[in-house]
């Protein structure tokens, strides 16, 4: 009895909460209001909305700033997952903790932390102001990245570490002992071995940095509309339900394409299930 | 020898760029002036400020209620579904656990507007957008962590001990609650931690979902800086930046290795 129904409770929740809510997004996504009773009506026009060549844009300025945001993550992190690999235990141990710590800090007090040292009276600006410069740093796309960097680089470091960790030295000798230099050993052995944890930094970066609107918000000061910012302002502003559905299942889609995509390059991931920071 | 030092100020700058943000936000609250540039001399006004700021404290007594009613609601649910999902087919097992996967993979802004979707719908019925509404957004979010740190668990148990007690007499729930549950209680108390800190943190999905003057601390966070900066935050920031420190070390010194943390 306990065996087969203690996922009962669960299986009615995920239910309830998750796959009637995503029923709800593409039932509204497929849907218009009609002006005079107030009904959902089914049509396409939603979708056909997107079309307008300032949407696809806005969507383009998107995955454009994720994918810069990614690549340098990957040129950032990807080296000091290599240093803190081959660390002794004990300091590897302590700064691996403190790399997690930031974190753990709440994602909008680290997003504020820019806003004050980008800012005009700023730490950066007063420092540049010695040598006589004032820049506009905040609310430019440059600030947007910077914040987008910042707030992902933890999790393109540690699933690469977690991989490198594992990879058997052995392997390592071996290229060694038959002739191979370090560079052929990092391109034919260690590399090809990090894969699926560049794979699961690839993901865990470009996915949350392609749908924020917080970081676009405060950094960007308004001026920088992103995908996530056109959802928001569909739901919270302009109230057009049907809309702010149709670009959320684009997103949506977007994303699952994108995954399929890249965990083509990993040939073994049946057993990680995708997600791999816990 | 060059290579180590090039490796060594690597590390300090990658350290630096994390930590810089973070520390100037603790200096500067204890600021004497509003500036969050020019040092104007030691002063607590801004901590006194904070905790005379009825807004501030009334989201964080939402922000605590809601996390800790999230973290245990969600470990009770997400304990006995890995529980089931161990004992599935294998089949069935994959379907839940993409099913699992789910709220993980999709975008917090997808599934914050989804919700928010549903409780309009249910709007009709009487339920209104507000604690309630944000208290089971984010035990939604919650259960997938604590099933994906309780299954590796009981994977690790050992079956036969189970079976053993069920021989000896012991009815199933008996033998869950001493054979089973000290098995995989690591696991659980992980869990329930990670979940507690994901429901503090959160700040999307809970913006969606809440309503009727209920916020959390992230959202009267960003109504703030919103409205421009301010020291208060800075010193909200350094009392949560502990409360985190002291967390982690928790959860440190309970997990034995590195690979149960990452």
């Amino acid at each position: 009895m306990l065996k087969k129904y203690s996922a009962t409770p669960y299986v009615i929740w995920s239910i309830l909460f998750i796959v009637i809510p995503l029923i709800l997004i593409v039932t509204y996504s497929l849907s218009t209001k009609n002006p005079i009773n107030g009904q959902l009506v089914f049509s396409f026009s939603n979708y056909r909305k997107f079309l307008e060549l300032k949407f696809i844009n806005v969507l383009l300025k998107s995955v454009t700033l994720a994918f810069k945001a990614t690549i340098i993550c990957i040129i950032l992190g990807y080296p000091m997952a290599m240093i803190l690999s081959k660390m002794e235990a004990k300091l590897q141990k302590k700064l691996i903790v403190l790399f997690i710590l930031p974190m753990w800090m709440n994602f909008l007090m680290r997003t504020y932390a820019w806003m004050v040292i980008l800012g005009k009276n700023g730490f950066i600006n007063k420092l540049l102001s010695m040598v006589g410069l004032n820049l506009n740093l905040l609310y430019t796309r440059g600030a947007v990245l910077l914040g987008m960097v910042y707030n992902f680089l933890p999790f393109m470091v540690l699933p690469i570490f977690t991989v490198l960790l594992k990879i058997d030295n052995n392997y390592i000798e071996a290229a060694e002992d038959l002739g191979a230099d370090k560079l052929t050993v990092f391109r034919k052995i260690i590399f090809p071995l990090s894969m699926p944890g560049l794979i699961s930094g690839i993901t865990m970066v470009f996915m949350p940095a392609v749908s924020t609107f917080v970081i676009s918000n405060l950094l960007g000061g308004g001026k920088e509309v992103l995908i996530g910012n056109l959802i928001e302002q569909q739901f919270l502003v302009l109230n057009n339900w049907n809309f702010g559905s149709a670009l959320s299942v684009i997103l949506m889609i977007f994303i699952l394409v994108f995954m399929a995509f890249i965990n083509k390059f990993d040939k073994d991931n049946d057993d990680k299930g995708g997600v791999g920071l816990w | 020898m060059v290579n180590k030092y090039i490796k060594r100020i690597y590390t300090i700058a990658i350290f630096l760029f994390l930590y810089a943000p973070i520390i100037l936000l603790i200096i500067f609250s204890f600021n004497k002036s509003k500036s969050l540039s020019s040092w104007d001399g030691f002063s607590l006004k801004w901590y006194i400020e904070l905790f005379n700021d009825k807004h501030i404290m009334k989201s964080l007594y939402y922000t605590l209620l809601c996390a800790v009613l999230s973290s245990i609601i969600a470990t009770i649910i997400g304990t006995f579904a890995a529980f089931g999902i161990f004992n599935m087919k294998k089949i069935q097992r994959k379907i839940i656990l993409n099913l699992n996967n789910l709220p993980l993979l999709n975008p917090d802004i997808v599934t914050g507007i989804s919700l928010m979707l549903l409780f309009a719908f249910l709007s009709r019925y009487k339920l209104r957008l507000g604690f309630l509404t944000m208290l089971i957004a984010h035990i939604t979010f919650n259960i997938p962590y604590v099933i994906l740190s309780v299954l590796p668990k009981l994977k690790q148990m050992n079956k036969d001990i189970y079976l053993a007690a069920m021989d000896l007499g012991a009815t199933p729930f008996y033998a869950f609650k001493k054979i089973v549950f000290p098995e995989i209680l690591p696991g659980i108390i992980t869990g329930m931690l990670i979940a507690f800190t994901m429901s503090v943190d959160d700040f999307v999905i809970s913006y969606f979902t809440t309503g009727n003057g209920v916020s959390n601390l992230s959202i009267t966070i960003y109504s703030m800086t919103r409205r421009g900066i301010k020291p208060t935050i800075n010193a909200l920031s350094t009392i949560l930046f502990t409360v985190v420190l002291s967390l982690l070390l928790v959860v440190n010194k309970r997990s034995k290795s590195i690979k149960d943390l990452t």
